[in-house]
């Protein structure tokens, strides 16, 4: 059932739902984008559909509202440790196809993944329901078609923002009772079918392949261009990795607690062990690392799709702009030339950097 | 709510042996079934995490060798027997020691890469007839960093044993690499055997390579990597390499397959 619904009346119905839901969207924060007089885009719980930022792409997903970037797991005191919490109430998020697939990314690694459910993730998890917002067009960045992850049917509600209307789809029948008076229309979602960007992935048969992948010289580019920062993964709907941080609390040096904090495959730390061994040295190893996870052994793994949803915000966030499609098509056309047994260069036929002087 | 996979408990310190000033073994309670090869993740509250894998085991203890590396090494280093040390696991999977029996095993280990084969080696040395014969090269730095003297000096008496130092001239042991001793193992004379090495990635790479130089085949080679953790349990994403997680399906790897993983 699809209703029109003005922003007033959704305002109330919003209103309505807050009793038993946090809801989350898109909204901006003035004067703290990345340059002065920019403002950011981000997620964060709102309070009237205002709030809601739908006619641009926001430049962080929504993953944070479940995977927050640091979040608490245990408090410990002198002699016991105490599991962290969460409130009862239930969250709504209002979100875009690549993003609602995006998640499904993120249960795997989360619930699936070694066959152990991690209770940080499940226990917000399972209280999320999505609205969908529809694209009315693709930007510039997005590749979701390519990827496969521009439809969706994982949604409770379906928005189309219509001037001083929005028109809703109800699937979940729990809202059915918030609509009832409301005007019936015909509306279903529309996907976005075409993007400005397209991607080709590269198809990947062979550990021999994969060998001569490796050593591309492609990814020497990337040791003088990348810096490291992990700004791509911060704002990647489908980066999951953590790490876990002990803290004492600089109050009462006695308790503290252990918090998980997100990081990056792509930071100079990532793989370094104690003794200070690193198996991905430079900036061109983890860029190889992080690309072929994205848009290859994500899938070797788990079958199903790739875990890049083409979302593009990497390469918008990146301070260096690196473009990620641009990356994969590189690779892409790498991959068909090595096929071909075309000359492609490699680490071993290229010149070393003191020769290339 | 299902269990909670990162929930460490807390282990009492039953012993605590100094191995070299900067190692120690820590004997812990504990009523898990380990099996050889497998680690844990190891916490002190308020400091932090990390994977240490098993060294020995017994009756409701575990054995953990740990080098004085960092900031929870170093923590650990403070506590006494009796104290709390917090633990979750095992994890990984282990030496497939089964397979292992009724054969020849050569086990090729490097500084603290003993401790993961030391479990084996033991229940071996208890049990030397459920194997055809053991060669055991161990390599050390140098006299100073040299581990579980007492063991070596055991294996010595069941075994065949070369132990090593890269430098230092010392009565018991040859000089130089592990790698230079490999060709002295008689795989000829063997109908059929297995290989483990364990130690520091570059020593592992290079043994096999001279395991392969001497006619040893790929599905012989077993090697046990070593790799940052967070969680030990496939969430992380720090030990995983191409597609495969260290932690879920490691650290032990059949060479045939741990020469594909790339990093």
């Amino acid at each position: 059932m699809s209703y029109c619904v003005s922003t007033k009346r959704m305002d109330e119905i919003l209103k309505v739902l807050q009793k038993d839901y946090r809801i989350y969207a898109p909204v901006r924060f003035e004067k703290r984008g990345r340059y002065s007089d920019t403002d950011l885009i981000r997620y964060a719980e709102i309070n009237s559909i205002e709030d809601v930022v739908y006619d641009e792409k926001s430049h962080f997903s929504p993953k944070e509202v479940i995977y927050p970037i640091t979040q608490a797991l245990f408090y410990f005191t002198e002699d016991e440790y105490r599991e962290s919490k969460v409130d009862d109430k239930k969250i709504l998020i209002f979100a875009r196809s690549c993003d609602i697939n995006g998640f499904r990314r993120l249960d795997t690694i989360f619930l699936k993944n070694g066959g152990a459910e991690d209770i940080y993730y499940k226990r917000l998890r399972e209280k999320v329901k999505f609205i969908l917002m529809e694209c009315k067009e693709s930007w510039d960045s997005c590749f979701c078609v390519s990827m496969g992850s521009n439809k969706t049917d994982n949604y409770s509600l379906a928005v189309r923002f219509d001037g001083d209307n929005i028109l809703v789809e109800v699937k979940d029948h729990e809202f059915i009772n918030l609509f009832a008076n409301e005007r019936e229309v015909e509306f279903t979602p529309e996907f976005v079918t075409s993007n400005p960007t397209k991607v080709n992935i590269p198809e990947i048969d062979s550990q021999e392949l994969l060998e001569k992948i490796y050593n591309l010289e492609m990814w020497e580019s990337y040791n003088s261009r990348c810096i490291s920062c992990g700004a791509c993964s911060a704002v990647c709907i489908t980066c999951s990795c953590f790490n876990t941080l002990d803290i004492i609390y600089t109050e009462n040096g006695r308790v503290g607690e252990r918090r998980r904090v997100q990081t990056s495959c792509m930071h100079e730390d990532f793989t370094t062990m104690a003794g200070g061994w690193s198996f991905r040295k430079t900036a061109g190893e983890r860029m190889r690392f992080r690309t072929l996870h994205k848009i290859y052994d994500y899938k070797v793994r788990f079958k199903d799709e790739n875990m890049c949803v083409g979302c593009g915000r990497c390469e918008e966030r990146c301070p260096k702009l690196i473009s990620f499609s641009s990356t994969i098509n590189r690779l892409y056309d790498e991959v068909e030339k090595l096929k071909k047994g075309e000359v492609s260069r490699t680490r071993e036929q290229a010149p070393s950097t003191e020769e290339g002087k | 709510m299902s269990e909670n996979i990162m929930l460490p408990h807390p282990h009492k310190i039953i012993d605590i042996i100094p191995e070299t000033e900067d190692v120690y073994t820590f004997r812990v309670e504990t009523s898990a079934k380990v099996k050889h090869g497998q680690f844990f993740q190891v916490s002190i509250p308020k400091i932090g995490e990390a994977p240490i894998s098993v060294s020995s085991m017994g009756e409701n203890w575990v054995e953990l060798t740990i080098r004085k590396v960092g900031k929870l090494t170093n923590e650990i280093f403070n506590l006494k027997p009796g104290d709390k040390i917090f633990m979750r696991g095992p994890y990984g999977n282990s030496f497939p020691i089964e397979e292992f029996k009724g054969k020849h095993l050569v086990v090729i280990a490097g500084g603290t890469g003993v401790a993961p084969v030391r479990s084996f080696l033991k229940y071996f040395y208890e049990n030397p007839n459920e194997i055809k014969s053991l060669y055991f090269i161990a390599g050390f730095r140098d006299e100073k960093n040299i581990l579980f003297k007492e063991d070596l000096k055991n294996f010595r008496t069941r075994f065949n044993t070369i132990y090593t130092l890269d430098r230092n001239i010392i009565e018991g042991f040859e000089v130089g690499l592990v790698t230079e001793h490999i060709k002295k193992i008689p795989f000829n004379s063997f109908e059929d055997y297995n290989v483990v090495i364990v130690g520091p990635h570059v020593m592992m790479h290079f043994a096999a390579l001279e395991c392969l130089k001497n006619g040893v085949s790929e599905e012989k080679i077993w090697v046990s990597f070593e790799r940052r953790m967070s969680c030990g349990v496939g969430k992380c994403g720090h030990c995983k390499i191409n597609e495969t997680y260290v932690c879920l399906e490691g650290p032990v790897f059949n060479y045939t397959k741990a020469k594909n993983l790339l990093d």
